[in-house]
């Protein structure tokens, strides 16, 4: 269990550097970063900051030149790739700016996939019925009870959003991990992705990691982490001191 | 579970795997028919060999033969046991045939086989193959009256190929009898007229035919005139003596029988030495049964000496192997052994060539081969099974089939690497999707099966698919044939070269099996490569795919 002075998410020292060709792009110089349990903390930075990398990190889906990941105090950055694999699948749910649901699928076959990919066949004919009935009480309390059978094609922007968030929340994750989340969305649509995570969060308590460039955005969370050249900056930036004088 | 669910919906989905499966399919479908095909006329093929040849054939070297067949057959007995169900002594040397076609000799280089009547048809299928259906049931040499296939025996068909053998036997003999003494009573009668018989350029004068030919409607009633439907005229060599037609027939000098009431020894010659097969699928006939031939053949004394004899055609064999029918003709061995001296003037005691054996059903043939070899001494005896008097025919088959379902085989390796080429296309358009599958937690092992299960899919479906199409073609494969024919008017199967009616078609549940398995095989291990590099995509960059 996870105390107050545990993080779910502890990293340190996070270095990540890329190779292209013969040179080379230092994008994390040394991240520290920590995410309280039910906390809802947002990461800007301009773009090349890092802040895509860290996130990627965070979820397991790359590897770090340096530095260590902690979730509920246990280290999972050196894991075989079987069980980064597996607590991906159980763990952390992601979400991304281009939706990211696969073509072929309908809005509830998206939802039901990461329960599809846990369970094998025989596994999966015993557990169906139950992941059914929870990805469609998901997808109802986003709104889209009767889009269940509608392929992504046939969806709009924020509708594709919400069926990638319902899949990032079918597998009850410890922490969200939501990438530009807004950012190919209208701004009325875009806010009402914001609230419903802030919905999720406030309401079920659920831990959530927000990139994104729009400060406007950020400031929907209860924390704002700056990434500035590859680094933590906790310099306060020009809208926070403005804030700050404007509120003393 | 969500391989499954992807597999089959990159299936329905993506249509360019259809190309894959369209290989797959022709392949399979053609693998399936040619080796039916192939299995058909191989096991024609033997079942002929095997039709002429008994399951164990024990021989002399010397086409003098060895001496008492009876005690060889007791001593053959005694040695093979219970195994052996019959025997049959027979006779056989190389010798020429003679026979008059319109005044023309025509000469054929033959194997004289002379064969028991009795028994020859219990060791082997002789008797199926002969055109007299008195003649399956019980092998005669005289001549019948009457009575001949017009229909092939052997042929699913009900067509009428052979008309020439409707008046043949007796009827034809008493026939040719009186056209041979019209012609002699003419000829006479110009010979003491002073006119001369012999036409200066032409062959037998179509005036005294037709002269004949009056008089035998007059004479004969209505027996058919079976030389009418023999081969077609063709004209003699210009500047050539005209012969006697009839020549062939004549008693030999010294002898008083009357060749209307009587015949020489009977001779059954194989179908291919006296007939050919027109472009219309019907049998002309050179020679009819009641028709004589002569036969030239060695002595077994030494050195050999060439004997002559003339012979009575009773009836035809027909094993519709072009070798055997082209090559075989069979007398009575006991007149053959008369006129060879086979027979011991002192003892009594024959000489035969060699000695047919028949097995029991299910004996297993190379056991009682090598019995049989312990106890004759190899220098004097030959002991064979009837696969190994035709070892190199039969491997060379074998050999035709192997190497031809290699190249079949290339062709479904080729839609192997077509489903290679589609897969990685698949890859490269799925990049995206791979990386969310692995955002999600599908490991590397998940991600490579839905391209194996997408490979296995692809193959299962196609060889499915083939199989139904293949079967179909095989199973109906004369059908088709017909329909083709009928549709390009050109002969597709030829019965003149094959001797067959119908394309022979077996298929062979193992041949089949193997056949799905390898090219269900070939579609999974062609994924393999695409499914690996889907594998090692790393998911950030499949993320950002565009």
């Amino acid at each position: 269990m996870t105390d107050a002075r545990t993080p779910l998410v502890c990293v340190r020292g996070m270095r990540k550097t890329y190779r292209s060709g013969e040179g080379t792009l230092e994008v994390l110089r040394g991240v520290d970063f920590d995410l309280a349990a039910g906390e809802f903390v947002s990461i800007v930075g301009q773009s090349g900051s890092g802040k895509s990398t860290l996130l990627h990190l965070m979820g397991l889906l790359d590897v770090a030149d340096a530095g260590s990941i902690e979730l509920d105090g246990v280290r999972v950055d050196g894991l075989s790739a079987a069980r980064r694999d597996r607590l991906r699948n159980t763990a952390i749910g992601m979400v991304f700016q281009s939706y990211h649901l696969l073509p072929e699928l309908d809005a509830l076959e998206n939802v039901l996939a990461p329960l599809m990919v846990r369970h094998g066949v025989w596994e999966w004919l015993r557990a169906r019925r139950r992941a059914r009935d929870t990805a469609r009480a998901l997808l109802d309390r986003f709104g889209l009870g009767g889009r269940l059978r509608h392929k992504p094609r046939q969806l709009s922007g924020g509708e594709m959003q919400r069926v990638a968030i319902a899949r990032a929340l079918v597998t009850r994750p410890r922490v969200l991990l939501a990438d530009e989340p807004t950012g190919n969305l209208d701004e009325a649509t875009g806010g009402g992705i914001l609230q419903t995570l802030g919905e999720l969060n406030r309401a079920d308590g659920l831990s959530i990691v927000l990139v994104t460039h729009d400060p406007t955005v950020a400031r929907r969370a209860d924390r704002i982490v700056r990434l500035a050249a590859g680094r933590v900056d906790d310099a306060p930036s020009p809208a926070d001191l403005a804030a700050r004088r404007w509120a003393g | 579970m969500y391989k499954l669910l992807l597999c089959w919906r990159y299936l329905r989905t993506r249509w360019i795997a259809l190309a894959s499966i369209v290989s797959v399919t022709l392949g399979v479908a053609t693998m399936i028919v040619v080796n039916a095909v192939m299995a058909g006329f191989s096991h024609e093929m033997q079942t002929r060999i095997h039709g002429i040849l008994s399951d164990l054939v024990f021989e002399s070297h010397s086409l003098s033969g060895f001496q008492d067949p009876k005690w060889h057959m007791e001593e053959i007995k005694r040695a093979g046991g219970d195994d052996i169900v019959g025997m049959t002594p027979t006779v056989a040397v190389p010798a020429m045939l003679n026979f008059q076609v319109r005044g023309q000799w025509v000469t054929r280089q033959i194997m004289l086989i002379g064969i028991d009547e009795a028994t020859h048809a219990e060791v082997s299928d002789f008797g199926r193959y002969l055109q007299h259906p008195a003649n399956r049931g019980r092998l005669s040499f005289a001549l019948r009256d009457g009575g001949y296939d017009t229909i092939d025996s052997q042929s699913e068909s009900r067509a009428v190929t052979r008309p020439a053998l409707e008046g043949a036997g007796w009827p034809h003999r008493r026939i040719r009898v009186e056209r041979e003494r019209i012609w002699r009573e003419k000829l006479e009668a110009d010979r003491r007229s002073g006119a001369s018989a012999e036409p200066v350029d032409h062959g037998p004068s179509r005036s005294v035919d037709q002269q004949v030919d009056a008089v035998l409607a007059a004479t004969t009633a209505t027996a058919p005139s079976a030389q009418a439907d023999q081969a077609p005229a063709e004209p003699t060599p210009a500047g050539s003596k005209p012969a006697d037609p009839f020549r062939q027939a004549r008693p030999e000098e010294g002898t008083r029988m009357d060749p209307a009431t009587e015949q020489f020894t009977g001779v059954v010659p194989g179908i291919g030495l006296t007939s050919f097969r027109d472009g219309g699928g019907v049998d002309r006939f050179l020679v009819l049964p009641g028709d004589d031939v002569k036969i030239t053949f060695p002595t077994a004394g030494t050195p050999p000496k060439a004997v002559s004899d003339t012979f009575t055609v009773v009836d035809f064999y027909e094993s519709k192997m072009s070798e055997y029918d082209s090559n075989f003709v069979f007398v009575p061995i006991a007149s053959l052994q008369r006129m060879r001296g086979m027979i011991d003037p002192q003892s009594g005691l024959t000489s035969v060539n060699s000695i047919q054996i028949k097995l029991r059903a299910g004996a297993d043939l190379d056991v009682v081969r090598d019995r049989l070899r312990k106890v004759f001494p190899a220098d004097l005896y030959a002991v064979s099974t009837w696969r190994d008097k035709q070892g190199p025919l039969l491997a060379a088959v074998d050999m035709e089939m192997s190497v031809l379902n290699i190249l079949l085989f290339l062709i479904i390796a080729v839609a192997g690497f077509g489903i290679l080429a589609i897969f990685f296309m698949i890859v490269v358009e799925k990049t995206r999707d791979i990386g969310i599958l692995k955002s999600l937690g599908a490991g590397a092992g998940g991600i490579g099966g839905i391209f194996l299960g997408y490979g296995l899919f692809l193959g299962i479906v196609g060889a499915g698919a083939g199989l139904a199409l293949g079967l179909s073609i095989a199973c109906n494969i004369n059908a088709i044939r017909a329909g083709v024919e009928w549709c390009t008017g050109e002969r597709v199967f030829d019965p003149s070269i094959y001797y067959f009616y119908r394309i022979p078609s077996i298929v062979r549940p193992f041949t089949v099996a193997w056949i799905i398995v390898g090219a269900v095989g070939i579609a999974v291990a062609s994924s393999v490569l695409p499914a690996l590099r889907a594998a090692r995509l790393h998911p950030v960059e499949a993320l950002r795919h565009d």
